[in-house]
């Protein structure tokens, strides 16, 4: 896909997700948008993974560690064929296996059950060992919330990962800077995230994670990176695309309203028509 | 029996040794450690198998979610720690990594109850059984010796899903040495007949039963033992009808007499048969320093302590 048809798919992507969330009445938009074009990258570009066959043996592996995202991993999901786009609607409803977070035993394309902040990573880790120890070539991947940097678990799995140079495994932090309580660095800083992942023998790299150049790149260059895993730090910002919802706090974990959706909507509506135009 | 005749054999060194025998029989079985192998026995399947054995270092919640992304991979991971560790530290990992998705990690936990001795209270993990049992679809075994332990260490490998096994650091009397030994996960064995009283026991308090009931066979007081070495799932069926027959329950156990056997079993009898129940075990108190055997007798835990409170719950 090229960087017009990544960012029209992201914006689909994010209209789903506000679907979703309004549908549930409850859930976690903030996150889910301001990690959208990385999602999109990763189910789009970056893995080896088929719709057809989601326990595909040798496909790439996705952990969503911050697993209140939800919304933006099964929107992507469904757009890129696991399940039918009509489904999102049944978000958190009694019945549905689409659950306020990941389950794998009910998700075609959820390769991890989470929700608990920190033990993603860990079971990415450990998937990534298998590959090693099995000599397969496959990749896994994990997006992490900055807040969840907070969880003493990252960094015991960053340390392990460092240690064993799992060059297979590449590390995603989410740096929208906003956690429940408030902007992440007044809360309990995890800053410097770049130092950190440094220290523990991973290759950093920084991007802007809204610019497909950049997400693309920066992909490119954890495939080259021998003899140690790597991690993105991806600056976005929370609640991407929907005017009242960047940057806020407030729309980390909450549903729009009847109102507020339609603007929501209208918002990336608008985002869709600008992206026609660009297009023609 | 004379007591130094009987071989002795701690359970942890029964899970190390099991261990080795399944690395040679199935390729897919790999072995986790947080700095402590050589305290719990996995040392000879490191020994004999290093591409397989994964020291995470002291991170025992990172350990066990390294097992879950291990065994989404097809591998069969066995985590090993201390019980305190295991299920204590790592509960909410063992909860939502391993248990809530249902997957086939085995962890293989030492040095739980009081017998880890002199290390005192902080290492004396009295409350693994009540953690573990209420994690939907874990099973929990705690095996009363060492043939039993192999067994157990074979069943779970053999088992799709989550377990939990529990191991005491101090040598334990063998007490399933017969050439008709079965061994299969849910099911209790009737290690003495009787008819008076029924006494239900796990882990090393299965070889205390069996010495208590012979005090009171002196007495002419039939005991039936029943060896439970899976606490979950329970075999009810084993408890109620031997309940049916004797009238009374006592239940014996190196565990809190909150959450473990005792609990378990009262969970059975009071929905189909309710009968009269003592709890034997660690009667909601810490333990401390000592050694394994000044603490059994301390806590009376051994034949004589289960024997005493048998009189006082007869009276």
């Amino acid at each position: 896909m090229n960087n017009l048809e990544l960012k029209k798919t992201a914006n689909e992507v994010r209209k789903s997700i506000i679907t979703a969330v309004h549908s549930a009445k409850a859930g976690h938009p903030g996150g889910s948008l301001s990690a959208a074009d990385i999602y999109t990258y990763l189910y789009f570009e970056e893995m080896n993974i088929n719709p057809e066959n989601p326990k595909m043996e040798d496909r790439d592996r996705f952990v969503l560690s911050k697993g209140h995202t939800a919304p933006g991993l099964y929107s992507v999901l469904a757009h890129r064929g696991f399940f039918p786009v009509e489904d999102l609607v049944t978000l958190r409803k009694l019945g549905s296996y689409l659950q306020g977070h990941p389950c794998m035993q009910h998700v075609p394309g959820v390769d991890m059950s989470s929700g608990s902040l920190g033990q993603g990573i860990s079971a990415a880790v450990g998937m990534a060992l298998a590959g090693k120890m099995d000599k397969k070539d496959y990749r896994v991947y994990t997006l992490l919330g900055d807040g969840e940097l907070e969880e003493g678990q990252v960094w015991e799995a960053s340390m392990f990962a460092g240690h064993r140079k799992l060059d297979n495994l590449v590390v995603i932090v989410d740096n929208n800077g906003l956690q429940i309580d408030g902007p992440v660095a007044e809360v309990c800083s995890p800053y410097p995230i770049d130092e950190k992942f440094k220290a523990f023998n991973f290759h950093v790299i920084n991007i802007d994670a809204h610019d497909f150049d950049a997400i693309r790149a920066a992909f490119e260059q954890a495939r080259k990176t021998k003899g140690m895993p790597t991690a993105i730090i991806a600056h976005s910002l929370k609640g991407k695309g929907v005017s009242f919802m960047e940057g806020s706090v407030d729309w980390h974990g909450k549903a729009p309203n009847d109102e507020q959706f339609e603007t929501a909507m209208a918002d990336l509506e608008k985002i869709g028509e600008e992206l026609l135009k660009e297009e023609a | 029996m004379a007591e130094n005749t009987v071989k002795k054999i701690a359970t942890r060194e029964s899970y190390g040794n099991a261990l080795l025998e399944l690395g040679a029989e199935n390729p897919n079985v790999v072995v986790l450690d947080a700095d402590l192998a050589a305290a719990t026995k996995t040392g000879v399947f490191k020994k004999a198998y290093p591409d397989r054995h994964i020291d995470c270092g002291i991170a025992e919640s990172n350990m066990v979610g390294v097992a879950a992304g291990l065994a989404t991979a097809g591998k069969i991971p066995f985590v090993s720690s201390f019980a305190m560790f295991a299920a204590g530290r790592a509960f909410e990992q063992v909860r939502n990594s391993v248990g809530y998705p249902h997957l086939n990690v085995k962890i293989g936990a030492t040095h739980a109850g009081i017998t880890v001795g002199e290390d005192g209270a902080s290492h004396q993990c009295n409350e693994d059984i009540a953690l573990m049992r209420t994690i939907p679809g874990m099973v929990v075994m705690c095996p009363a010796d060492d043939i039993e332990a192999k067994a157990a260490v074979k069943a779970a490998a053999a088992y799709e899903g989550p377990v939990y096994m529990r191991f005491g650091r101090a040598a334990c009397p063998v007490i399933n040495d017969r050439p008709d030994y079965q061994f299969e996960i849910g099911k209790g064995t009737i290690v003495k007949e009787g008819k008076d009283l029924t006494i239900a026991a796990t882990g090393i308090c299965v070889g205390s039963a069996l010495e208590a009931a012979a005090l009171l066979e002196e007495e002419g007081i039939s005991a039936e033992v029943i060896n439970i070495c899976t606490i979950k799932p329970l075999d009810e069926q084993i408890i109620i009808a031997s309940a049916r027959k004797t009238g009374k329950v006592v239940t014996a156990e190196e565990h809190s007499v909150i959450g473990g056997l005792g609990s378990a079993v009262c969970d059975a009898l009071c929905k189909s048969y309710p009968v009269p129940v003592m709890k034997i075990g660690m009667q909601d108190v810490f333990g401390e320093s000592g050694s394994a055997a000044a603490l059994v007798e301390k806590y009376k835990l051994d034949g004589k302590g289960i024997y005493e409170q048998i009189k006082d719950f007869l009276k």
